[in-house]
């Protein structure tokens, strides 16, 4: 058993590192406050190979695998879980494609989403279809050539600026959860519009929004995979999503550590920086060691996925832990903070609104409870 | 076209702290990182290559752990490294290891550019550079701001603090970069992955005594002529003075007759 990096991976986690500190953290508080999306910090990341990672150079990827996805998306969300956001939520796109698409959807979607610059969007679910997402009522009818989509998607994030969305829709629905199907529509089709753009409590930057597909026509081409394959299509997506949630909550539960360990060290009362208070220090201890746990977790289930081994359990586990921990950890450290963790001067109060979305999407905390327990007990 | 970067490895000066007693740099522990202005002239080759698709060699002389700006310099984008490495080499000053360098770069050959750094951050005396130059018998801008091809002619902004000069360049030549040049890049993750891993290590060719032609009398510690005869750290003497006078003209005279005959001004 072997718990290291690769000398490559060592080099990633400090390339990662000081992208962060120096592209994502000074745009931090601004993009929250101005609930503004980072065009400039997405077209950087692209250029850094993120948002091509564990998608094979051939297709203009920049290779690697889940364990650097876990490594850039963690580091990044030390100092931004917006931006993080946007790169987990990208990804699942990506390996959609890479997945489940033909090898002419590859060639030709791939290049664009990872090297190219293109932004997308994963649209499963509906106002009345939330962890139910089997009961999408979206439709896409074959019409000659063309899929025809009519019906709404809501919470989709990046729905408002992505260049593709890959739609879950029910192409049969005569045949309930086995008539949906996954269909790519590049947002510039008509009929295609965004609506209400949500006005979030955390991850502000990354831009959540309603998306209306009104007579929207694709070429019958973009379906990926097969007809009535799209609700295992979402479901297998969103195993390997778990991961990137979980490396989102993991960074920013040591992200605030490392923002108490700073503080408590410098700020003084009683005489002696608070750092010495051992009732703050058992705090630390609590936090740290909840990370430790979260990170390993998380390691292993992308170990298990990268191996080839059944993960869907272990990932869950993983996601269900890591948020957890990101609101323990990021809470526990607004309060290491006193006051001055309450106000906006700091990251603090941001961190515990970022980390609370962790374990609500791509899955609530329930959810994953559900999927946890069903696989425990056969 | 090719070009080839001088890169040199350097202890991270801002985690180096000084041995007060022997004056000398405590090195242990401390990381190594590529010497900030060479990846001012990586940056600006690397942008020629985006343009033009000109082959990039890094050149590092140093002990084997310099493959690192190596492999640093692939992951940003450079064709292949060069490592130029012997017991040999040891104890060279500026002068050895200019002569060294270049008998590197000619054993490479058929350049257009040679990109060094203007000053490394530990030895800092801006000398390496310009005397590779001298050796290679080519001309050398130093101090480079900008640099740009018109047509076939190189146009390279250099700055002082009196002020910028504009040259027009003919190849092969030297150029020496500071960070007013340009905003290095990001390694990618796919250059990182391919650098770091077996395909790096086989992009990497390393030159010793026997692959250069060097007289023997000019490198390494006996043929270097200049010796650190004693390191120390400057002791910081702080004497302040209250200028007086009738009124603040007076005072204002006496304060530019002070400086200037301090040269301060
Ligand atoms: C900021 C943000 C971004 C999002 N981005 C996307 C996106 O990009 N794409 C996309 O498709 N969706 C996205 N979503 C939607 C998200 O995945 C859903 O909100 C989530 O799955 C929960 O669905 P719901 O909101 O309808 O809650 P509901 O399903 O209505 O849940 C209400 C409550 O009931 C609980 N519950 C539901 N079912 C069970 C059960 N069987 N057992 C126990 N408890 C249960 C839930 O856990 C929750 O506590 C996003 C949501 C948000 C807030
Ligand atoms: C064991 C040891 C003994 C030494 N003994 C002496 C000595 O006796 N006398 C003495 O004067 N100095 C000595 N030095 C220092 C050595 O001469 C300088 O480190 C070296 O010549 C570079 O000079 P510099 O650091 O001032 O670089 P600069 O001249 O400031 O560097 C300018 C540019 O030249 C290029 N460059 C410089 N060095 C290299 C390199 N190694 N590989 C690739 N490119 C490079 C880079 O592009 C750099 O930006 C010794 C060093 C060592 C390690």
């Amino acid at each position: 058993m072997d718990f290291n990096f690769s000398k490559s991976e060592e080099v990633i986690q400090k390339v990662a590192r000081e992208f962060a500190e120096k592209e994502v953290a000074p745009l931090a508080e601004e993009i929250d406050r101005e609930g503004r999306y980072p065009f400039e910090t997405f077209d950087k990341m692209v250029k850094c190979g993120f948002t091509g990672i564990a998608v094979p150079v051939e297709y203009g990827g920049s290779g690697g695998d889940d364990i650097t996805k876990i490594i850039v998306i963690s580091e990044i969300a030390k100092k931004c879980g917006a931006t993080a956001a946007i790169l987990s939520i990208h990804a699942v796109f990506v390996q959609t494609v890479l997945k489940f698409g033909s090898e002419e959807q590859k060639q030709k979607y791939l290049p664009l989403v990872t090297s190219g610059g293109k932004k997308t969007a994963f649209a499963l679910t509906e106002p009345n279809a939330g962890s139910d997402a089997a009961t999408v009522k979206t439709t896409a009818v074959l019409e000659g050539d063309e899929y025809v989509l009519n019906g709404t998607k809501c919470f989709i994030t990046g729905g408002n600026v992505a260049d593709y969305v890959v739609v879950f829709a029910s192409t049969d629905p005569s045949k309930g959860v086995k008539g949906l199907s996954a269909i790519i529509v590049p947002t510039s089709t008509p009929g295609f519009s965004v609506g209400k753009i949500e006005n979030k409590m955390g991850i502000r930057a990354s831009q959540t929004a309603e998306i209306i597909f009104d007579n929207c026509r694709v070429p019958k081409k973009n379906l990926v995979g097969k007809e009535g394959q799209g609700f295992k299509i979402a479901m297998i997506g969103l195993d390997g999503a778990r991961i990137g949630v979980a490396a989102q909550a993991l960074g920013l539960a040591e992200g605030a550590l490392e923002e108490s360990v700073s503080y408590m060290k410098e700020r003084v009362q009683f005489g002696k920086p608070i750092a010495a208070l051992q009732g703050l220090q058992w705090y630390i201890a609590e936090m740290a060691t909840k990370i430790e746990c979260a990170r390993w977790m998380i390691y292993r289930a992308a170990y298990l996925k990268i191996s080839g081994q059944p993960f869907t359990k272990e990932a869950a586990m993983a996601k269900l832990n890591a948020s957890e921990t990101a609101s323990f950890v990021t809470n526990r450290a607004l309060q290491i903070h006193g006051g001055y963790g309450y106000m906006k001067d700091y990251p603090l109060e941001r961190m515990v609104r970022d980390a609370k979305i962790t374990e609500i999407y791509e899955g609530t905390s329930e959810i994953h409870k559900v999927v946890i327990s069903r696989a425990v007990l056969g | 076209m090719r070009i080839i970067v001088c890169l040199k490895q350097v202890p991270d000066t801002n985690e180096v702290r000084i041995n007060q007693e022997t004056g000398t740099l405590i090195r242990d522990g401390v990381p190594s990182i590529m010497n900030p202005d060479d990846k001012n002239a990586l940056e600006a080759a690397l942008r020629f290559k985006d343009e033009f698709g000109a082959e990039l060699t890094a050149v590092s002389m140093g002990p084997p752990q310099a493959k690192d700006v190596l492999k640093e310099a692939m992951a940003m984008g450079a064709d292949e490294g060069v490592l130029i490495s012997d017991r040999a080499f040891g104890g060279s000053d500026t002068w050895a290891t200019a002569t060294i360098i270049a008998a590197a770069i000619e054993k490479i050959g058929n350049y257009d550019i040679v990109f060094c750094g203007r000053q490394a951050i530990d030895g800092d005396t801006a000398q390496v550079g310009p005397e590779i130059a001298e050796f290679l018998n080519i001309p050398q801008v130093t101090y480079v701001k900008n640099a740009k091809f018109e047509g076939d002619k190189l146009e390279v902004v250099r700055y002082t603090e009196y002020g910028e000069y504009v040259f027009e360049v003919a190849t092969p030549v030297l150029l020496t970069a500071i960070k007013e040049l340009n905003d290095p890049r990001y390694p990618t993750i796919k250059g990182i992955n391919e650098a770091y891993g077996d395909k790096g290590e086989e992009k990497i060719r390393v030159f010793g005594i026997g692959d250069l032609v060097v007289d023997s009398t000019q490198i390494g510690l006996k043929g270097s002529p200049t010796n650190v005869y004693k390191s120390f750290v400057p002791v910081k003497n702080k004497v302040s003075e209250i200028i007086d006078g009738n009124n603040s003209k007076d005072k204002a005279n006496t304060l530019v007759m002070k400086l200037s005959e301090l040269n301060l001004i």
